[in-house]
């Protein structure tokens, strides 16, 4: 993780050797050190650095969000972006910022939170509709659908009160919105992220057990002494807060909640206890990862982080989708 | 442990599933649970295990409500397999039965050396022990019925509730199944629709519409004027040198 901030510190429009980003941090710390090019100062403490660690926060909120909903719903196509919790968020963030409720990062992500969380009983309630009487786990394709249904509506949403209420050059966030960018990320994200995203993982953490009982159903977890309902109502919770502030800090960024628990789970097994620590420290590389590719695909430009996310997830859904729907099918 | 069912009715979305059952269980006994499908077997083992709540009546273990103890307290004293609980994750069998350590750990209680064996153990008394690495998926459906009973036995409880054990599993894992209750000290409920293995307990009680129509021990209530118009079956009692008890064969009812 440190070595993935350090390369995302060096790599960027212009190249900023180690040693200089060695000096900023201790000319920052209070340390003497070696007199750095202002500009580069000012690139790496005011832009790289809180960027880099807005997208680690980022990335670890997003898959601790997916892995909490792949356990819970028993989906392994659960995602926040999927299930539309994602562009709930952005409605919610969205109707604050413009049709102004207050402003704020505070209150645009608890905007985010309302919003992702209406999509989610949205979702929720559609799903259950589809599935029809009998059957007891959530089927992918209900749950898939009931995702796609709320997803759209949702961005149909944030386009509407964008069209609606923004200027030209608001209008041009629903971008933003849609598809996740970091580059507006700066200290005051850092101190918004950072904390919100530990203390997500330290609760979702401590219910490493529960979410183990999950694997067999809700029935069997509470057979085996898991409270289900309080357990599902507050890591749901907290799973739609993670994906909330993300969401209003950044927008929303698909797929990360779907590949990095998958590429975990292949590499340590499915017990919380280790899945939850490995994946949130890959998200975090994962997405600071993606966004250096964002920066320096296209020379000049910076993509949003959303399509490169998207361009390694949506193949990463195929291949889980394939592979569940053939786990079913035996 | 001793189990009481105190007047138990309930319904699920306005129809009534059970209507006022009561029965009691001794420390150590075995009871079967047997009925036409729909009869409310299945619903009266999750009111027992205090999966679902009652309308009316109670149930106790040892004097306490089910309804009352802490979850975790009740996991620690009684067991629930559920018919066929599967999962999409790749989880192998050990971890599985592992699961059923969940009621006694907590961050202060760690998984221990103790916790192991009693996982290995469980794993050989359900004969599953070399395909502990296996995938739980890549199991047959009898394998992955022995892996639900050994979490279950991994657990530790003094009552085991078992909703269709034998249910998926060839003749010779039945009669495994059979053996192991009969063998068991804890308290055993299950529900049955082979009325033959039902003889293996101490009591069976027979469900009809949600209501109880008879309970005592196998000799008087597994017998045609029982289980003819319960089940709406003509029965017959053979009689084998193989088995200690009569054999039941069915044919099609004949209303009087």
């Amino acid at each position: 993780m440190v070595a993935t901030l350090g390369f995302a510190l060096v790599v960027g429009e212009t190249r900023i050797p180690l040693e200089v980003i060695w000096s900023v941090l201790r000319i920052e710390a209070g340390y003497t050190a070696p007199e750095v090019n202002p500009i580069d100062h000012g690139i790496l403490w005011s832009y790289r650095l809180p960027r880099a660690i807005v997208a680690m926060a980022c990335g670890m909120s997003l898959a601790l969000s997916g892995v909490v909903l792949q356990a819970l719903l028993r989906n392994p196509l659960s995602d926040p972006y999927i299930l539309g919790l994602s562009a709930g968020a952005s409605t919610g963030a969205v109707a604050v910022a413009i049709l102004g409720f207050g402003a704020g990062a505070l209150t645009l992500s608890s905007g985010a939170f309302i919003g992702a969380m209406l999509a989610f009983g949205f979702v929720a309630w559609l799903a259950r509709l589809a599935r029809g009487p009998g059957s007891s786990a959530t089927s992918s394709l209900a749950l898939l659908l009931a995702g796609v249904a709320g997803a759209q509506l949702f961005h149909a949403l944030t386009a509407l009160i964008i069209a609606k209420s923004a200027d030209a050059n608001q209008a041009r966030g629903i971008m933003f919105w849609m598809m996740g960018n970091l580059s507006g990320s700066r200290w005051p994200d850092v101190y918004l992220a950072v904390p919100v995203a530990l203390a997500g993982a330290g609760v979702i953490f401590a219910h490493f057990r529960a979410l183990d009982a999950m694997t067999f159903g809700r029935e069997a977890a509470q057979s085996m002494g898991i409270r289900t309902g309080l357990v599902m109502a507050v890591l749901i919770g907290v799973a739609a807060l993670l994906t909330a502030v993300m969401v209003s800090l950044t927008g929303a960024i698909g797929f990360v909640g779907l590949v990095v628990p998958h590429a975990m789970r292949f590499m340590v097994g499915v017990q919380h206890a280790r899945l939850i620590p490995a994946t949130a420290l890959a998200g975090g590389i994962f997405l600071i990862l993606a966004d250096i590719v964002a920066r320096v695909l296209i020379p000049g430009q910076t993509l949003p982080i959303g399509v490169v996310t998207a361009l390694v997830g949506a193949p990463a859904f195929a291949v889980i989708l394939v592979r569940s729907s053939r786990a079913h099918s035996s | 442990m001793r189990i009481q069912v105190e007047n138990i009715s309930k319904s699920i979305k306005g129809k009534p599933i059970l209507r006022d059952v009561s029965l009691t269980i001794a420390s150590g006994q075995s009871l079967a649970l047997i009925g036409p499908n729909g009869s409310g077997k299945s619903t009266l083992l999750r009111v027992m295990a205090g999966l679902l709540s009652a309308d009316r009546g109670r149930v106790t273990v040892d004097g306490d409500r089910v309804d009352k103890l802490s979850p975790r307290t009740l996991a620690q004293r009684l067991g629930f397999v559920t018919q066929e609980a599967g999962t999409t994750d790749a989880i192998p069998v050990i971890e599985a039965v592992k699961l059923g350590r969940t009621p006694w750990l907590s961050f202060a209680a760690p998984f221990r050396t103790n916790d192991q064996q009693i996982v290995d153990q469980a794993m050989r008394a359900m004969a599953i022990s070399e395909y502990k690495n296996t995938l739980f998926n890549a199991l047959s459906g009898g394998e992955r019925q022995r892996v639900h009973i050994a979490r279950v036995l991994a657990q530790t409880p003094q009552v085991f509730l078992l909703d269709e054990p034998t249910n998926h599993l060839d003749i010779r894992h039945q009669i495994a199944i059979i053996d192991w209750v009969k063998q068991q000290n804890a308290t055993v409920v299950l529900a049955l629709h082979d009325l033959n293995h039902a003889f293996a307990c101490d009591r069976v009680a027979v469900m009809n519409g949600g209501a109880l129509a008879a309970f005592g021990p196998p000799k008087d209530v597994l017998v045609p004027s029982v289980i003819e118009p319960v089940f709406k079956v003509g029965v017959q009692q053979n009689h084998s040198n193989y088995s200690d008890h009569p054999v039941l064969t069915f044919v099609k009812y004949k209303a009087a």
